[in-house]
């Protein structure tokens, strides 16, 4: 039997609940939400640290109580959940295959579909760190589901290997929870996660970050013993002599997030291969005709308050596409990435269709200081604007005005860069 | 006079503050792109405190284990390890409700700690 709804959004995280929100108060009265997990909230329920919801709100929240607030908005009336229920298959007709342990296999029928399945740890195996296969090796996000979630300690004695945001989180709460955070190593030149994270949980501790180092073997059989950390040369590679035994029972990786794309895949959602997440126009429709996504699974956010932000944007286009009044002008400007900039969300742009202001959202490749983003339409100048200092881990923003780009006909290309003063 | 360079902490921006202390006393403040900046490196030159939050086990609840708790608000950043401390050996009964006061005046900062989930 086949059930059938306007609109499905696959995940119940930050990204799915204000995508489903938005739909509904657009007018889409036909919402499912399938999640995977127990409950709603996604990853939000085990990141119990405050510094959510400052754009949102206005008001630092923990990552429980921001989930709480959305999922209150969202029970409010108007859209269905499936709880503890895994997606296996989307089509590219927006049939949407579920199995869970109650009701078995289910199929769903969707009008349109907004992708929300957030993204994944970088595991070990990704890394090529010699050694065997001990006890005590854990990704951050597992460590903080164990101590926050699940009340189990991983271990006393703790190197971190990574700088993202989950890691030095972790090296935070480790130390609360009475162990001993001995470095976190980065194998880059700069840290991966935010200013602000090191400062209340590396400095506030006495934590070293020790920049341009990276484990280079793991010592134990049944379980972790020791690390070995050397400093890297400008490659990358470790520079023989460098070496430091770190002795611990448990190594933490915060070595990057990868959105979760195997549906997208299967619905044969175009990837890119920089993002890793799909490729996306203005509404942030896929290149399959219904299909939209947004939040972690379109590329990795550092801020939850912008996945709401994003979300709410694919929700309301979700609805207006249902509705039939999402007009196709057969106009589509390609938005390029070059001179620092990585990439851009979304890759394309109608200008006629496009909101009177759209947030094009980026990443540059490496640190940057003083440093001018500017953005061309074709070759005229439109945006100029100097940034103090830009990293890879700090997501940067653009609003684009769709008057300026109307002022463009025959605009060809739109491209993002940065300047040298 | 001695100047204290600062990373704000109230959002991801993080900008860089510099604070002229004179006397114990902040006689100038810049860097800062907004309010919160400027309230922020007033405390941490004189006063640095921070928002603790940690999770504690729950009884009688079908779904959790634990429940997240912070306190309330700001507390001394030399008292953080004592209101941390404050939680050994606590656990809440459920029902929970976000809100609920989990330990009351947490290592004698006139702040209490409170549940951020439900469970």
């Amino acid at each position: 039997m086949t059930v059938n709804y306007d609109i499905v959004v696959i995940g119940g995280g930050p990204a799915g609940l204000a995508a489903a929100i938005a739909a509904r108060d657009a007018g889409c009265a036909s919402i499912l939400v399938i999640e995977r997990d127990r409950e709603l909230g996604g990853i939000l329920n085990q990141c119990i640290h405050n510094g959510f919801g400052l754009i949102t709100f206005d008001e630092e929240l923990t990552g429980p109580e921001y989930a709480a607030r959305f999922e209150k908005l969202a029970l409010e009336g108007g859209i269905d959940f499936m709880l503890d229920t895994m997606v296996i298959d989307v089509s590219s007709d927006k049939l949407v295959t579920a199995v869970s342990q109650a009701e078995g296999m289910q199929f769903i029928q969707a009008k349109a579909i907004v992708l929300a399945m957030g993204c994944r740890e970088r595991p070990r195996g990704a890394l090529n760190i010699p050694g065997y296969r001990p006890a005590g090796i854990y990704s951050a996000g597992t460590a903080q589901r164990l101590v926050n979630i699940e009340g189990f300690m991983p271990g006393r004695e703790v190197v971190i290997l990574g700088s993202g945001d989950i890691g030095l989180i972790m090296a935070r709460r480790m130390t609360f929870e009475g162990a001993h955070v001995a470095c976190v190593a980065e194998l880059m030149p700069y840290s991966g996660g935010l200013k602000r994270n090191i400062v209340q949980c590396l400095d506030d501790f006495g934590i070293p970050l020790l920049l341009s180092h990276t484990v280079v073997r793991i010592e134990g059989q049944k379980r972790v013993e020791a690390v070995v950390i050397a400093e890297v040369d400008g490659h990358g590679k470790p520079i023989p002599g460098t070496e430091v035994t770190y002795p611990c029972d448990t190594l933490l990786l915060s070595v990057g997030l990868i959105p979760e794309n195997e549906l997208s895949l299967t619905a044969g959602v175009e990837l890119s291969p920089v993002t890793r997440g799909p490729v996306v126009n203005e509404v942030l429709e896929t290149k399959v005709d219904g299909i939209f996504a947004a939040g972690n699974v379109l590329h990795v956010h550092d801020l939850v308050d912008y996945v709401s932000q994003e979300a709410a944007v694919a929700g309301r286009n979700a609805a207006a596409y249902v509705a039939g009044s999402l007009e196709e002008n057969g106009v589509s400007v390609p938005v390029t990435a070059t001179d620092g900039v990585r990439y851009t969300v979304p890759q394309s742009i109608d200008p006629e269709r496009m909101p009177d202001e759209l947030t094009v959202r980026f990443r540059v490749g490496n640190v940057y200081e003083n440093r001018y983003v500017s953005v061309y339409l074709d070759g005229d100048r439109i945006y100029h604007r100097k940034r103090m200092i830009m990293a890879p881990g700090e997501m940067e923003q653009v609003v684009l005005k769709k008057a300026e780009l109307l002022a463009h006909p025959g605009l060809a290309s739109i491209t993002f860069k940065l300047e040298e003063a | 006079m001695e100047t204290i360079h600062l990373t704000c902490i109230r959002c991801p921006r993080g900008c860089q503050i510099d604070a002229v202390v004179d006397g114990g006393q902040v006689v100038s403040i810049t860097g800062n792109s907004c309010k919160r900046g400027e309230v922020y490196a007033q405390a941490e030159a004189t006063n640095p405190v921070r928002v603790v939050t940690s999770s504690v086990p729950v009884v009688g609840s079908a779904m959790h284990h634990m429940v997240s708790v912070k306190t309330a608000g700001d507390v001394p950043k030399s008292k953080v390890f004592d209101v941390v401390a404050s939680l050994k050996g606590v656990t809440v009964t459920a029902p929970v409700a976000i809100g609920d006061v989990v330990v009351s005046d947490a290592a004698g900062t006139g702040v209490d700690i409170i549940a951020t989930r439900s469970a």
